[in-house]
């Protein structure tokens, strides 16, 4: 479980993050919607310590990481798996490479467990016969996989996704979502993904946390999300939903 | 105040880099990864360089001496002393700013605009430390080499150059560079190097780090890294110089 409270954060003095709390379960999708530049990322980078918050407290199992010191922390982060935007994959190592990255940097496995793990983590992801290609040679549908499976690999209590299913196309991007969930799931693990499509929401959300302008506007169920009165969240459900009109008619 | 800023933020990055390495052995791996990547691909250059300066500088050495007055030994000394005091020591360190840094500034610079880095930090990884200290052993380890090997090229240039246009005989030339020779302007020189080496692996590695942006600021950032850095290896080149020399 992972629980914010009163997170404020400004950058040079305007203000990005203004009192927002909320609460994400363990073995659910939780998620933070909302649309472009309303402070979703820097939300979640705030959760993840890689931006100072103001003031406010990011807990993770009653662990407060505002208060620990940077050995905790860090001990902390290899309990965390994280999806980025564009997937983040190191351009340098090839896509077995990448996943076997953090066991070889914290586990002290045999390579025999490694190469067992990292098989198993990309099976998993449904990566097959690509291995030994750069991030350079895969489409962007497989590097996201390739980004799960490195999020993967140490056996996370907790997974981050930042808009993992941005520059996809439909079909990839439902595969994506719903392996997510399965992962989720299957791992009994706490899951937060940031993203503006409405269609991820409702293939995988449970529990969605809205923002908008920097503020926490509504926070529910996804059964809840369409019967809302609240005004901020219709606007976007209706952006969402002109889009999805325009994409079916010129697709 | 942003000159204090930057030099402020510089030495933070530098307290992060020479923290404690999560595992040693990667690090080790990342060494000789840098090392061949950074050094050992700079040796064509250094030696291309190096073999037509110091052809060039024989000429001009011949040229300005050609007044009968002057032995003709002291073409081979001017030109070994020029190479060993300045151009393979500072000369070659502002090229090699060029390559090398260039070279360090877009690949980190790349790396943080496309999150790798923050992915690091996520992980637990020390990424100042995983990605720039194998750099500066490296370019530190690799720069009192390719120095040597600039000096004996740039002599071999001026061996082959000198008697070829008939500025100076071989006999003449040989002489002059063993002539009245200082072992301490080696070490002088080899000092200066290890500094010149820790600042072009250093600053553009700072400028890579904390860019923003996207393509356009990493491209940007490599050139104010090869500007700044060419600035600073003057700076220290003034101030060895007085410290060391005089």
């Amino acid at each position: 479980m992972i629980e914010i409270r009163n997170i404020i954060k400004s950058f040079d003095g305007i203000q990005v993050l203004d009192n927002i709390s909320a609460r994400f379960e363990e073995g659910q999708t939780n998620l933070i919607i909302g649309q472009s530049g309303s402070g979703k990322t820097v939300l979640l980078k705030c959760i993840l310590g890689l931006h100072e918050v103001d003031s406010g407290n990011v807990m993770y199992d009653d662990r407060d990481l505002t208060r620990m010191n940077e050995k905790t922390r860090k001990s902390l982060r290899q309990e965390i798996g994280m999806v980025f935007q564009g997937g983040a994959l190191f351009d340098s190592l090839t896509v077995e490479e990448n996943v076997r990255f953090p066991l070889d940097m914290f586990t002290y496995q045999s390579s025999k467990e490694k190469q067992h793990r990292v098989d198993f983590c990309l099976d998993h992801v449904n990566i097959k016969g690509a291995h030994q290609l750069h991030p350079s040679e895969i489409s962007g549908g497989m590097q996201k996989r390739v980004a799960i499976a490195r999020a993967i690999v140490l056996n996370p209590k907790y997974l981050f996704c930042d808009e993992p299913t941005s520059g996809l196309d439909p079909e990839t991007a439902t595969r994506i979502d719903t392996l997510i969930q399965e992962i989720t799931r299957e791992f009994k693990i706490t899951t937060l993904i940031n993203t503006h499509d409405l269609n991820s929401v409702m293939e995988i959300g449970e529990l969605v946390l809205f923002i908008s302008e920097g503020k926490k506007c509504w926070e529910g169920s996804k059964e809840d999300l369409l019967t809302s009165p609240n005004a901020e969240l219709n606007k976007f459900i209706f952006a969402n939903k002109l889009y999805a009109h325009f994409r079916g008619k010129t697709s | 105040m942003k000159f204090f800023f930057h030099v402020g933020r510089y030495f933070n990055m530098l307290h992060r880099v020479f923290g404690r390495p999560e595992r040693l052995r990667i690090y080790i791996r990342q060494l000789f990864h840098e090392i061949d990547g950074l050094g050992v691909n700079s040796v064509g250059i250094v030696v291309i360089i190096s073999l037509f300066i110091g052809g060039i500088m024989t000429i001009q050495f011949a040229y300005s001496m050609s007044n009968p007055i002057y032995p003709t030994t002291l073409v081979g000394l001017g030109t070994r002393d020029t190479l060993i005091l300045e151009f393979s020591s500072t000369m070659l360190a502002l090229i090699m700013a060029g390559k090398i840094g260039s070279n360090i500034t877009s690949e980190i610079g790349s790396m943080k605009v496309t999150e790798q880095i923050d992915s690091l930090e996520v992980m637990g990884v020390n990424s100042a430390s995983y990605l720039i200290l194998p750099k500066i052993i490296a370019v530190v380890f690799i720069f009192p080499f390719l120095f040597i090997l600039s000096v004996f090229c740039g002599l071999l240039g001026g061996l082959f150059t000198g008697p070829l246009v008939g500025v100076i005989s071989v006999t003449n030339y040989l002489e002059g560079i063993q002539y009245l020779f200082e072992p301490y302007y080696v070490t002088f020189s080899l000092i200066k190097s290890l500094f010149f080496g820790f600042l072009v692996a250093s600053v553009p590695a700072y400028f890579g780090y904390y860019v923003q942006g996207g393509a356009l600021e990493v491209g940007k950032a490599s050139t104010k890294a090869v500007v700044n850095t060419n600035i600073l290896i003057l700076l220290f080149d003034l101030i060895l110089t007085r410290l060391l020399l005089t």
